[in-house]
């Protein structure tokens, strides 16, 4: 180590072979480590409480918040206590097990609600979760209160996340959407479930207090009102809760769907070569013209097409004939030292990168280029648009495509490399109850396969 | 929008040929450039600021403004206050804003319609985006004059209201931005408060605040004690959901923000841009001095944030406290040009050097970043130095007249051109409307790496004229 001016040691850096991060060389003692590389999204951990009759949309939001925070790397874990009651008591008889009188269930339900926030705290602290979203009713004061000082005794934050309602035909959708299917009522058929929600949901009504905008002025919370069309925003404590409410403001429920594709075939493809900025080979041009006739078939409403800035895409999108938008944030991952090799003379000119890579692909950052991880990151905006709009086609690369599907279809950052991407293929993504419904469409151009499995240990 | 007759299929499908300058694709017939259908922001926006005076409307429109321009949309700001001033030379007294005070009210009816029609000309005629209506608008039924200007002109319509009714906070905005006014310049303090207090009296009685129900199917953002609570009513579209995401992360807080490059360093020496090489020695000193200098400081909780480069993080080490490193702070990727000198880009590549002269803020280096790339990178760390409070970063050159643009206001064609030395610290606080700035030198010499535009820029230049401006270097 070399010794300074005034004598002190002053540490070297040293660049961690696989993410490509400076830090000082303290020889086996990293956890002293000053720098962070990772975003301080919170200190303390933070419990989401979902409030609401029931079919007021809170696990769909519950979910959906989940797959979000996970996807931009804030390890988040959903807790959803009706699953916890199904556990408990094995068999739905009807709603009079959620009348307000019975004092059996009300036990149940209080002893499940005490389980869940059990779960939290071993989630917190012994899987270094940063969020938990507990999904309830949580419609009492005295609920809330409960939770609050549990909270409170942990050193939790808490975010409450209020969802009301009352459009009748929003709420008809949403039984319908969800809850036939529930395990509560698969031996039911359509209109005995119905009714049996609708006294459930009667149940809870008369003693639900929504959070007080007076009285609970000091909590952290948002009132959602009418799917979206009016929110409430009080005391937002950090960044974390900023960014929750940001992405609940612009998710909307509207049925529409999502076009994935790979711009098509390119010169650099045919010949094995990674990255650059190649043009269309003729099947690649052949396959824009599917394309074209494809979406057309699809009698879509207002498409809206999108493509990166690079040649190969907007070549694609340049068949379809109509507008499209170029994303700089959809340009295919930066490679590096490594743009325009093959893989052969990756493994021949840095073995030890290409060994490396297989190790953590998520986390691989190419020398001078980029990981899936920072892909992630500027992906973002990208997500964050493509909640607020409706239909959208998005003509992108292989790396980028795996990155945006494993935001819809929830995929952790250990399988989001490895999915399945190919060429000439178009998913249409439609929201589906909790999920995402996909559709594979080949379009029966041939072309060649850029895959690469994981590699076997 | 499309229909699906618009789907004609191309069959012989148009040349796509690369922008020279900023290394966009278009699509071009016979060698030339088509008309490129541009997305844009469908129809412009007219932002109008809503509540009693001095509650801020001034100060969100300000710098709601800055935001927009600096992330790339057109955005003007009308004060129908400054028109106000414009028509009636001398203010008197607050009897001027008194609701019987009927030539008054003729007055103002005026000047609203005339900033109206500036606002017109700007939307509709100058190629503007966004129009912020920055006055009290405080009845309902000037509000909805202005919807109905705004549905005559196609431009939508969102509402930001600021309600306050906290006396400290009145009384701060007052002393902050009342009392400098031009209204009040021949005043003393007392007496201009007094005054002042007496003018927002003329309001209260008429005022009808934006309401949930009388109010449903209009757009707006009803901001609750200077950010403690927020009603959000109908986003509309992306930019609208863009400005409630600013709005809600802004505060007046007093706090600064100190930026800084790293120290200078190997590469600097040489003359040579990019790369990722360690702090020379006097890099080194500066790093210590920083260390002294930010001691003396005595900052309280302050944030270091460096970018994942070798010399910020070298520099961020030796100040010993705990730092985060954003990847989106990095340098500008100067692609093929990385690690090369001036003299050498003239060399090897004199169209692309020149083009740079030419416009250097949408520039894109070949296989590289532009300042506009660098903008749109660096929208999530200015957002989060919104959040913050006390903030130290530690970035490069490019970056830092990116941030340093956003906070002083500076055009696209200023910005590539804001002088930020190596070894000088700016700390800049937010005042008033603005943001003051100190710059502090910390006294170890460096390299100049500044090069300012030079006269000739055609692409046929010498290279001698090329070279006219390259700082000096080992």
């Amino acid at each position: 180590m070399a010794l300074t001016a005034d004598g002190s040691e002053q540490k070297e850096l040293t660049q961690t072979p696989l993410l490509k991060i400076w830090v000082p060389w303290m020889g086996c003692n990293l956890n002293r480590r000053r720098g962070s590389s990772v975003p301080q999204f919170c200190n303390s951990p933070t419990m989401i409480v979902m409030v609401g009759l029931p079919a007021r949309g809170k696990t769909y939001i519950s979910k959906k918040l989940t797959r979000y925070l996970n996807w931009i790397g804030v390890p988040t874990k959903m807790f959803n206590v009706g699953q916890y009651r199904r556990e408990a008591v094995k068999i739905y008889k009807n709603f009079e097990f959620f009348k307000q009188d019975n004092e059996e269930a009300m036990n149940i339900r209080k002893a499940c609600a005490a389980a869940a926030l059990k779960d939290v705290t071993a989630y917190f602290t012994k899987e270094q979760g940063q969020v938990a979203v507990f999904d309830a009713t949580n419609t009492t004061c005295e609920r809330r209160a409960i939770i609050l000082n549990f909270a409170k005794e942990k050193g939790y934050k808490v975010f409450f996340v209020e969802s009301i309602c009352e459009d009748p035909e929003i709420i008809a959708e949403n039984i319908k959407q969800v809850k036939f299917g529930s395990p509560d009522y698969v031996d039911r058929d359509i209109e005995e479930a119905m009714e049996d929600f609708v006294q459930r949901i009667e149940c809870y009504r008369a003693s639900y207090t929504s959070i007080d905008d007076d009285k609970d002025r000091k909590l952290s919370y948002i009132k959602i009102f009418d799917v979206g069309s009016r929110y409430l925003v009080n005391q937002v404590q950090d960044h974390i809760q900023s960014r929750i409410v940001y992405y609940l403001m612009n998710i909307h429920v509207t049925p529409r769907s999502i076009y994935l594709t790979r711009h098509g075939e390119s010169e650099l493809n045919l010949l094995g070569r990674i990255g650059g900025d190649s043009g269309l080979s003729p099947r690649g041009q052949k396959y824009a013209n599917a394309l074209a006739i494809f979406i057309k078939s699809q009698n879509i409403k207002d498409l809206k097409v999108w493509t990166s800035h690079m040649k190969r895409t907007i070549q694609t999108a340049e068949a379809l004939g109509v507008q499209y938008e170029q994303w700089k944030a959809l340009n295919e991952i930066d490679a590096g030292v490594c743009e325009e090799l093959t893989y052969e003379e990756i493994q021949r000119d840095f073995p030890s990168e290409f060994a490396l890579r297989d190790q953590d692909k998520y986390r691989y950052r190419y020398p001078k280029g980029e990981s899936y991880e920072d892909m992630v990151h500027r992906l973002e905006p990208v997500i964050m648009e493509l909640e607020r709009q409706e239909n959208v086609l998005v003509i992108c690369h292989q790396a980028i495509m795996r990155c945006l599907l494993a935001y819809f279809l929830d995929k952790p950052g250990d399988e989001l490399p490895y999915l399945r991407c190919p060429l000439h293929t178009t998913l249409k993504l439609t929201p589906v109850a909790y999920g995402c419904k996909v559709e594979p469409f080949f379009l029966n151009i041939e072309a060649v396969n850029t895959h690469r499995e994981r590699p076997v240990k | 929008m499309l229909d699906n007759e618009d789907f004609v299929l191309d069959t012989s499908p148009r040349e796509l040929t690369q922008n020279p300058l900023r290394k966009i694709w278009l699509p071009c017939k016979n060698g030339h450039i088509l008309q490129r259908r541009v997305c844009m922001t469908n129809c412009p926006t007219l932002i109008v600021t809503v509540g009693l005076p001095a509650r801020g409307k001034t100060y969100i429109s300000k710098k709601l403004t800055r935001y927009l321009n600096w992330i790339g949309v057109p955005t003007k700001e009308f004060n129908v206050g400054e028109y106000r001033r414009e028509c009636v030379k001398i203010y008197k007294s607050f009897e001027f804003f008194r609701p019987d005070n009927e030539e008054g009210l003729k007055i103002r009816r005026q000047c609203a319609m005339s900033a109206l029609n500036d606002v017109r000309q700007y939307l509709s005629v100058e190629g503007g985006q966004v129009a912020v209506f920055d006055a009290t608008n405080t009845t309902r039924e000037r509000r909805g004059t202005i919807v109905k200007f705004a549905d005559q002109n196609g431009f939508k319509v969102f509402f930001v209201e600021s309600q306050c009714e906290d006396p400290d906070v009145v009384a701060q905005n007052i002393v902050q931005v009342k009392l400098g006014n031009p209204d009040y310049i021949h005043c003393n303090t007392e007496e201009a408060i007094e005054d002042f207090m007496k003018r927002i009296k003329c309001y209260e009685s008429s005022y009808q605040p934006m309401d949930e129900t009388l109010d449903r199917d209009l757009s707006y953002i009803k901001i609750m004690d200077v950010g403690r609570r927020y009603l959000v009513n109908r986003v509309l579209d992306h930019v609208q959901s863009r400005i409630v995401y600013y709005l809600m992360n802004i505060h007046i807080t007093p706090r600064s923000i100190y930026l800084c490059r790293h120290g200078e360093s190997d590469l600097n020496i040489k003359g040579r841009i990019g790369g990722d090489s360690g702090l020379s020695a006097r890099g080194k000193e500066f790093a210590r001095n920083l260390r002294k200098f930010l001691q003396e400081q005595n900052i309280k909780d302050l944030k270091v944030w460096t970018s994942q480069m070798k010399r910020t993080i070298q520099t961020a080490e030796s100040l010993e406290v705990p730092y985060e490193q954003w990847k989106s702070l990095n340098e500008i990727d100067a692609g093929v040009c990385e690690e090369m000198m001036y003299e050498e880009i003239q060399e090897n590549f004199p169209l692309e050097f020149a083009m740079r002269d030419q416009d250097k803020y949408r520039y894109r280096y070949p296989k590289g970043e532009s300042y506009e790339d660098l903008v749109q990178r660096l929208e999530p760390v200015i957002m989060e130095l919104e959040r913050q409070e006390n903030v130290l970063v530690v970035c490069h050159q490019a970056v830092m007249r990116c941030l340093l643009a956003y906070f002083l206001d500076k055009s696209a064609k200023e910005l590539p051109y804001l002088k930020c030395p190596l070894h000088t610290v700016l700390k800049l606080t937010p005042l008033a409307y603005g943001c003051k700035v100190e710059s502090v030198c910390l006294n170890v010499e460096a390299v100049n790496t500044h090069r300012d535009r030079p006269e000739n820029v055609n692409v046929q230049r010498s290279t001698e004229d090329a070279l006219q401006t390259v700082p000096a270097h080992f």
